[in-house]
């Protein structure tokens, strides 16, 4: 198993270097003057200067590459374009409340939804099954912005006027001292996320109920107890395990639209405001943080599938 | 030994729970403790169905309707689920049929032996670990913790078996149930299996139901034995009577179809198949396929005739089969002169990525001849057929086909090498894409190694698979249209189509039925003199051998440890291993003790 | 000779119908029997008519002024004014053609890429796979919208680039499902057959594969459509695709979220009209999902 992890994890570097590669070639190494495609119509012969100079655009292509990386990897973000800021200080602060939010949201939907799909496969085909696949198909079909704006409808305007429609935070304060603005863009995210591990654990429960191991416990005349727990679940929870780790990797991605839409001040708000401002050193530093955590997620997903499949696990003994 | 029935099964129905239509009917079984009863049939005959309800169990889709089901003096059907639990595995206890899916991949062993002895609770902590030791010992497996915790994955096939035999006796049950608890395993291992499932029956006066369609186990282990039929037992008796003196036109012609290890008689097929369930006629099931069927057969199922001494039969005409089979003449292919050396194989090494595989295999196969190549699974006669088929690449050595070299890969090959060798596989289920029709998949073969004539390709379709017994109805079905027999004949059917000069057959009966494993020799044998075949044939059988190869190479470890002529070989070995296969080979005749058996 | 036959005489073999030959076609047909997928494909064939025929029965073009800014429903505005003065209504029905247009253009393109490097991984195997796989783990750490955004961010906002973007981040996800698939096909002894008598690689590809990895490749056809249409809205609800005064529904929530409690219909209606597009083509996709798992059962 370590030779695994070793060989994942650099696997995992590799990937996340030529994903900065990507990042780079897609911001900076476009043919045609960089800095004037950059700021299109913005460009006024003073931000052309400062564009240039920052980016270093008048370096070679690679000499440009190798600057950025090498601050990336020494901690020096860039400066960004729009404010002139170390782009470090702006983000670093986000980067935590995104991060409560992502976790918040995570610590509610990965236990709700297993129970979800443990109790639907166990009620097959009845009614809560019925209901609950069907309601499970929309909001896997609905796009997360339009979560966000019906929940916002429902419970911050014309319904119920119970909660904000957007996520004032003080500046300096953080998010978990302000809790009630974390709670629509956190149930937004888990109504986003839920359907799909509730599936996939709907869906590998009954399988593993109808398998041969579960009738031959039950042809061993234990009771039905010990045959859910201790023989349908530890199997049938694998797939979920995995899914639920992607769920994670993907919530890293789906902050984008759900903070722009509740205005909450995360990484993902500030994506979309340094594209909006042609902000090039944050957005390159943005995505390659949000890429980076995508990466490490699937590697950590990986590992999680590993530990609880004992014919992984004892591989080569 | 006791006297009483421990299990006593009377009129038991099983339904489709859907349509009503009736699984298995009529169906009367008693079992003493301490006795094997062997419970015989083909795929579709409904003895796993009767096996599981004797642990008070159905497979979803179907219900037990009528009857009753009496273990131990308490009848089943009045069980509520907390009384059936407490039976299963305390007094009736199941072996599985594949051990590998039927344990639990995520539990180590020990948890899954020891869960048995706690839901039947009737021993403290010390007394149960005793009981597993022990019951570890019987099975020779080891006793020690370290290997209970172990998990499946880490044991091999027999060892698994073992376990789950182990978790079956461990609550020393009354009755045991085992569904074909050796199918897949080495005829080595089964043979253990075997002796390890008769001893305890012994020790532990277990009474036995042994569901199997391998008749020659049955003849080894089981004191009685019933023949089931589409849903309904033929025929019941001790098993000296049904093996010696069988009254069933199916059980006779059923013994006919089981290859004979001592090679004394020839194998004979049963045409037709058996009716699924909601499409059985109303009168003997048997009839459309009976060569002694009369128009009563017709009219209504045949009652049950007593025989005498235990031995109950239900046919019209049960008192025209007394008598032993009738005898027979060469049962071995009829001698063939063997032709100049069509394939040749030399100084042949493979491997699997880093791993050898085969070590020096020196082969050859002349015109018309069929050599055999026998081995459990791991032995490398799969590998080398793959590499004659040019399907594995990675050896070292020469096969020729006559002078030339071929290629090591298919894709290298001239045509016409691809053409003179063609490959028949094992899974008749997927060696056929299941989105082409028979007539496509045949029609596309001919255009690849005939593409001249365009215009002659329907008459030739409808050829080859006249040559091979199917009608021209057979051009516009799929695959999953026809029964398992059919699509081998449709996958003999296109290989011939190519008009090869060598066949290679991979374990090509392994998932038929008897009966139609044997109308499937009987066509091979035919063709080989028809179109001047050479046959190389695999397969772990090796009764099968003597009814269609003229020489025979044994291999082992990805070695050939010895080859001649059949005979040779068989009736005495050279070789230590071949020995041992044969000795561990189940056979009718040798468990009956007869030495020369007649056949019909 | 014996013979085990039966196909002519007794055996109750059903009479083959000509649709067996493609599975797919059978496959819909399955699907079109479950009352979700009528329901589904009921519900999206409205919204493409709005689609596709709302500019042509539109009261008002979208950009004229007919009133008051965020003005109630009214005879001259039937869903009230939009945030400058315009009439939602005819906004509204002129927006659905720019979603489900870009996103069934994403879709194509992400779809054929994906198969292809999908099906060609699963065959070629080795050096090809893993090298293929690899690429396609590099764009998969790239949340789809975010690389859309990294994009845009360099060249701006453009019609062709979001149908670029989204189609080229489908398309390593559909090449690992595809590819999946096609893994337990390439195995089966079928394959083995076509290649032990010389048939081409690109003939066993469509002609052995792609036949039989029809279910799974239907499946992600109806799940790329709707993520394409949540991601299209998407990006331009962000004020990242389509830009004003041009009538997209996506736009037109962004534009209309900050009057919500006072004009609800100018984000309502667009909201819904994505919402009912996408719950449908999933419908839809289940269904067929549903069908494809009956009918390989068989």
């Amino acid at each position: 198993m370590g030779k695994f992890l070793i060989r994942r994890t650099l696997l995992g570097l590799l990937t996340l270097f030529l994903v900065s590669v990507v990042v780079f070639v897609a911001t900076q190494a476009l043919p045609g003057n960089a800095a004037r495609a950059i700021l299109g119509r913005d460009a006024t012969p003073q931000r052309l200067a400062a564009l240039t100079e920052q980016l270093h655009l008048n370096r070679s292509v690679f000499d440009q590459y190798t600057h950025w990386l090498s601050g990336i990897l020494t901690g020096n973000l860039g400066t960004s374009a729009a404010t002139q800021e170390p782009v470090s200080q702006l983000l670093s602060g986000r980067i935590l409340d995104s991060a409560f939010l992502v976790l918040v949201a995570a610590v509610i939907a990965i236990p709700l939804s297993i129970g979800f799909g443990v109790w639907m496969a166990m009620r097959r085909d009845k009614a809560v099954d019925v209901v609950g696949s069907t309601i499970s198909l929309i909001f896997a079909a609905l796009p997360e912005f339009v979560i966000g704006i019906i929940l916002a409808l429902v419970f911050a305007t014309q319904v119920f006027h119970v909660l904000p429609a957007v996520s004032l935070i003080p500046p300096g304060d953080h998010a978990w001292q302000h809790p009630n603005v974390v709670i629509l863009p956190a149930a937004t995210l888990i109504l986003a996320v839920t359907p799909y591990i509730s599936r996939i654990m709907r869906g590998s429960m009954i399988e593993v109920l109808e398998s041969d191991y579960v009738t031959m416990a039950r042809l061993k005349g234990l009771p039905e107890r010990t045959v859910i727990w201790r023989h349908a679940v530890p199997n049938a929870i694998v797939p979920a395990i995995q899914v639920s780790a992607l769920q994670l990797a993907w919530m890293a991605g789906g902050v984008v639209v759900v903070e722009f839409v509740f205005s909450y001040p995360g990484v993902g708000a500030a994506l979309v405001d340094a594209v909006g401002n042609r902000d090039v050193p944050t957005v390159q530093a943005l995505v390659l943080i949000i890429a980076a955590v995508y990466v490490v997620l699937n590697v950590l997903a990986d590992l999680a599938t590993i530990m609880v499949t004992p014919r992984l696990r004892t591989a080569g003994q | 030994m006791s006297a009483t029935s421990v299990v006593d099964v009377k009129a038991l129905r099983i339904v489709l729970t859907e349509s009503g239509a009736d699984i298995v009917d009529e169906i009367g079984i008693t079992v003493l403790a301490g006795h094997v009863l062997g419970l015989v049939g083909e795929s579709g005959s409904g003895k796993t169905t009767v096996g599981m309800a004797l642990m008070g169990y159905c497979r979803p889709g179907g219900k037990v309707s009528g009857g009753e089901v009496v273990i131990d003096g308490s009848d089943l059907a009045g069980m509520r689920d907390a009384e059936l639990r407490k039976l299963r595995g305390g007094v009736v206890a199941y072996v599985p049929q594949d051990p590998g899916t039927a344990l639990n991949p995520a539990l180590r062993i020990g948890t899954q032996l020891s869960e048995t002895l706690e839901a039947h609770g009737r021993l403290g902590e010390s007394e149960r670990e005793q009981r597993l030791r022990e019951t570890l010992e019987e099975v020779a497996l080891p006793p020690e913790p370290e290997f209970r915790r172990r998990y499946p994955h880490q044991l091999s096939g027999g060892q698994q078996q073992r376990v789950a035999i182990a978790m079956a006796f461990a609550c020393r049950p009354h009755v045991i149930v085992c569904d074909e608890p050796t199918t897949g395993l080495d005829v080595t291992t089964q043979a253990r299996v075997l002796e390890t499932v008769k001893a305890l029956c012994a020790i532990h006066e277990v009474a036995a139901v042994y569901v199997s369609h391998d008749l020659a186990v049955v003849a080894e282990l089981a004191d009685r034995v019933a023949v089931m039929y589409a849903g309904r037992i033929v025929e019941s008796g001790t098993r000296d009577q049904l093996f010696s003196a069988p009254r069933h036109p199916y059980t006779r012609r059923l013994l006919r179809a089981v290859p004979d290890l001592a090679g004394k008689r020839a194998v004979v097929g049963i045409p037709g198949r058996a009716p699924q369930p909601g499409h059985r006629p109303a009168g003997c099931f048997f009839e459309p396929r009976c060569a002694l069927a009369e128009d009563r057969c017709r009219e209504a199922f045949p009652p049950v005739s007593e025989l005498g001494a235990g031995h109950a039969v239900r046919c019209y005409r049960a008192a025209d089969t007394a008598g032993a089979l009738a005898p027979d003449g060469a049962s071995a292919p009829p001698a063939t002169k063997v032709g100049d050396p069509v394939l040749t194989i030399e100084s042949l090494d493979a491997r699997y990525g880093s791993k050898p595989t085969l070590f020096d295999i020196q082969l050859r196969v002349g015109r018309e001849e069929c050599v055999a190549l026998v081995g459990e699974s791991g032995s490398g006669k799969t590998t080398l057929a793959r590499c004659v088929a040019g399907l594995h690449k990675e050896y070292t050595g020469d096969i020729r086909l006559g002078d030339t070299v071929l290629a090591h890969s298919a894709r290298r090959r001239t045509t016409d090498a691809r053409r003179q060798i063609q490959y028949v596989f094992q899974n008749p289920y997927a060696s056929l894409n299941p989105r082409r029709t028979v007539g496509q998949t045949i029609a596309r073969q001919l255009q690849l190694f005939f593409p001249g004539a365009r215009r002659d390709v329907g008459r030739r379709v409808v050829e080859c698979l006249e040559r091979v017994s199917l009608p021209e109805t057979a051009i516009n079905r799929f695959p999953d249209q026809l029964s398992g027999g059919e699509r081998q004949r449709v996958a003999i059917a296109r290989a011939l189509a190519a008009e090869p000069a060598v066949l290679v057959c991979d374990e090509v009966t392994s998932a038929l039925d008897v009966s139609v494993q044997a109308a499937i020799i009987d066509l091979l044998r035919d063709l080989r003199g028809q179109m001047g075949l050479s046959i190389l044939f695999i397969t772990h059988n090796l009764a099968l051998i003597r009814t269609i190869a003229d020489r025979v190479c044994v291999m082992t470890g990805g070695r050939i440890v010895e080859t001649g002529a059949v005979t040779g070989v068989f009736d005495s070995p050279a070789a230590e291993y071949t020995r041992q296969l044969l000795a561990n080979t189940p056979s009718i005749e040798a468990a009956l003790g007869h030495v020369a058996v007649r056949a019909d | 000779m014996t013979t085990d036959v039966a196909i002519a005489p007794a055996a109750p073999v059903p009479a083959p119908t000509v649709l067996r030959q493609h599975q797919w076609l059978q496959t819909l047909r399955a699907a079109l029997r479950l009352s979700r997928t009528k329901i589904g494909l009921a519900i999206v064939t409205v919204m493409v008519l709005i689609a596709l025929i709302g500019p042509l029965v539109s009261p008002h073009t979208p950009t004229e002024f007919v009133g008051a800014p965020n003005a109630g429903p009214s005879s001259q505005a039937l869903f009230g004014t939009d945030t400058l003065g315009r009439d939602v209504f005819s906004r509204f029905l002129h927006g659905g053609l720019s979603v489900f247009g870009l996103a069934l253009a994403a879709t194509a393109v992400g779809v054929v890429l994906g198969v292809f490097i999908g099906l060609t991984a699963a065959y070629a195997g080795g050096a090809v796979d893993e090298v293929l796989m690899r690429t396609a783990d590099v764009f998969l750490a790239f949340p789809q919208i975010v690389f859309a955004l990294l994009l845009v961010s360099a060249l701006g906002p453009k019609v062709w680039l979001i149908i670029v973007t989204v189609g080229i981040t489908h398309a390593p996800r559909v090449a690992r499902v595809m590819r999946g698939a096609a893994l337990q096909v390439v195995e089966r002894d079928f394959v083995k057959a076509a290649e032990a008598v010389g048939e081409k690689r690109t003939r066993i590809l469509f002609t052995e594969l792609l036949p039989n990895v029809s279910s799974p490749l239907m499946v992600e056809i109806g799940l790329r459509l709707t993520y394409s249409i949540g991601l299209v809205a998407g990006i331009s609800f962000l004020g990242l695709g389509l830009q004003p005064p041009h009538a997209d529904w996506g736009l037109m929530i962004n534009e209309n979220r900050l009057d919500l409690t006072i004009q609800p219909w100018s984000v309502l209606l667009p909201v819904l009209a994505i919402a009912l597009l996408t719950v449908g083509t999933n419908l839809v996709t289940d269904g067929i999902a549903r069908a494809a798992i009956g009918i390989d059962r068989e």
